[in-house]
């Protein structure tokens, strides 16, 4: 394994009673790309993200971070050693305000989860991690408010400023932009790829908006029933017949070709 | 509820408490004491249930170990009382480690399942194993000696009982005040809300929802400690499962949502028993109704309808 791959995925199956989800993925993630895994509803992206992120148990394979074999581990070691996720579907803590949210996390990474005797309101150097991560993601003006009560686009956003506050090398994306605003969306793509150029981060994104897929993807996996169809680079992809005709359909293929 | 009338009103609260045995009949100082007594073990119950988002049906075991302990130590080792309350402390802590390494491997109704089995093997223990705990007679007959710092008071006096009880429950209060608010705190309001999300922050889950199941038995264990020279007996009823849904009701009665709901529930309820048992039998069934009302009606307990009763600028957000 070269010191450029991060991520070292090998016959990767998970069955669900005799339901193949995912069968004999290999994958090497390169540190530092961007990498867009996208296929039909179904293809087995997220359960594919489960096994990547301890949610889930492999059948059977194997899934090496930086060298170290993370195969079955549970999901706070597996973010503990630098891998985060977000959700499909938003995942949040609904009662408490934005800011708190963050704040959690970043708790976490600072390990000052154990703190018993301080004043969570008054952590310093806690809420100065979140508010610049708000600020980031120009949720600034959101944070005292109730996480519940903000609008479906920005619960987006703060699940992806918690992701970043654990201050991870690879980031996993589960649809990062499903059922945003355009302008959220552009947001979304704009902060993705500023970080993946500064800040070094490796980014798994699963997506159905081929556009953005296009924008910010180095190499773009295809995944169908489970399996790997293809991993190349975009135009490659994009070229493919194979790809176009028979797995993501005439719409998918002609937004690929719009983006 | 904005911080400055908060405070102003838990200072005369205070004070009213402080110098309740000079104004109030003597009956009450006895009533104040269970009162205050049952707060704190309703609000050590909270820190699991309305802070960790678990149900614990078995929070009598501590209470009951606490008080036994006490018991038992001031029979036989006629010790002052703060040592018997640490030991109390103690051995509720510990009995709520071992317990809560099992249960909190459990989510939702089989958590409450398992430590209702284990709070009834405690109880079973307890009124079984006669050379140590004398049966279902319990450990009585001792007296109260010193409070122990060289502080001289007369603990066999109601009044100063009631003192010395009135400072432990502010200070265990206020230690376990300290602790919701704090980041350990704010991760326990994070796993009830959702404990997958926590996970994937990096932390393990267990760990905290053990660890404040082991603070909450510690607290409930110093709780029976203060109970047993109270009644001058330890029985096993004080760990019977009967004992503790006390803690769930008084909580839902008050409002789980706010650190005073169980001390405010523990005080309705005490005093709806006082006064409707000296009206007639059917306590329980006026307890039932209470209840269902509650629960169908007021979510929030007593304390969270008033609060969102309020003017909306006086509200404020809890830790």
């Amino acid at each position: 394994m070269t010191s450029d791959c991060i991520l070292r995925v090998q016959g990767l199956n998970k069955h669900f009673g005799g339901v193949k989800a995912v069968t004999g993925i290999d994958l090497d993630v390169r540190t530092g790309e961007t990498l867009a895994i996208i296929g039909p509803n179904g293809a087995g992206k997220t359960t594919f993200y489960n096994l990547l992120s301890g949610r889930l148990v492999p059948s059977s394979g194997s899934i090496q971070f930086k060298g170290r074999d993370i195969t079955g581990l549970p999901p706070h070691v597996i973010s503990r050693l630098g891998i985060s996720r977000s959700f499909q579907i938003n995942n949040i803590f609904t009662e408490m305000t934005v800011r708190e949210n963050v704040e959690v996390a970043v708790t976490a990474q600072r390990r000052e989860s154990w703190r018993w005797a301080n004043r969570a309101a008054v952590n310093a150097a806690v809420q100065e991690d979140a508010d610049a991560l708000l600020a980031e993601l120009s949720l600034a003006h959101l944070s005292e408010r109730v996480a519940g009560t903000i609008s479906y686009g920005d619960k987006r956003l703060v699940e992806i400023a918690m992701v970043l506050a654990t201050r991870p090398e690879l980031v996993l994306l589960d649809e990062p932009t499903a059922g945003m605003t355009p302008d959220e969306t552009g947001r979304v793509v704009e902060l993705v790829r500023t970080l993946a150029r500064t800040d070094h981060y490796t980014f798994l994104v699963t997506e159905h908006d081929m556009r953005v897929v296009f924008d910010l993807a180095d190499r773009i996996l295809v995944m169908h029933h489970g399996s790997r169809l293809i991993l190349d680079a975009p135009a490659a992809v994009r070229a493919d017949p194979e790809v176009r005709r028979a797995y993501l359909g005439d719409e998918a293929a002609d937004m690929m070709e719009a983006a | 509820m904005n911080t400055l009338t908060g405070r102003t009103g838990l200072a005369i609260l205070l004070a009213a408490l402080i110098a309740l045995p000079w104004i109030a009949p003597f009956f009450y100082i006895f009533i104040a004491t269970q009162i205050l007594i049952l707060g704190l073990l309703a609000a050590s119950f909270n820190l699991i249930f309305g802070y960790t988002g678990m149900l614990s049906f078995g929070h009598a075991a501590f209470y009951g170990i606490g008080a036994y302990a006490t018991a038992m130590l001031l029979q036989s080792l006629h010790w002052p009382l703060l040592a018997c309350l640490l030991v109390s402390f103690l051995a509720g802590t510990i009995l709520a480690l071992i317990i809560g390494f099992f249960c909190v491997r459990l989510d939702q109704v089989y958590f409450a399942m398992l430590t209702l089995a284990f709070g009834m093997m405690v109880f079973g223990v307890v009124h079984q194993w006669r050379s140590v705990t004398n049966g279902s007679d319990g450990i009585s007959g001792f007296t109260v000696g010193s409070l122990g710092l060289g502080i001289k008071v007369t603990l066999g006096n109601p009044a100063v009982y009631y003192h010395v009880v009135l400072a432990i429950v502010v200070i265990a209060g206020l230690v376990l005040y300290r602790i919701c608010g704090s980041s350990f705190g704010m991760i326990l309001r994070a796993i009830r809300q959702n404990p997958e999300r926590v996970a994937f922050c990096g932390l393990n889950v267990r760990r905290y929802r053990l660890a404040a199941f082991t603070i909450a038995g510690g607290f409930a264990g110093l709780a029976g400690g203060l109970m047993a020279p109270f009644l001058r007996i330890a029985s096993p009823e004080l760990a019977h499962w009967s004992m503790s849904a006390e803690p769930v009701l008084m909580t839902i009665l008050g409002g789980s949502g706010y650190f005073l709901g169980p001390f405010l529930g523990a005080g309705i309820f005490v005093l709806l028993e006082t006064w409707i048992t000296s009206l007639t039998q059917a306590w329980m069934l006026f307890l039932g109704i209470i209840l269902a009302l509650m629960v169908m009606f007021f979510r929030g307990g007593v304390l969270g309808t008033l609060i969102s009763a309020l003017p909306t600028r006086h509200r404020r957000a809890e830790p």
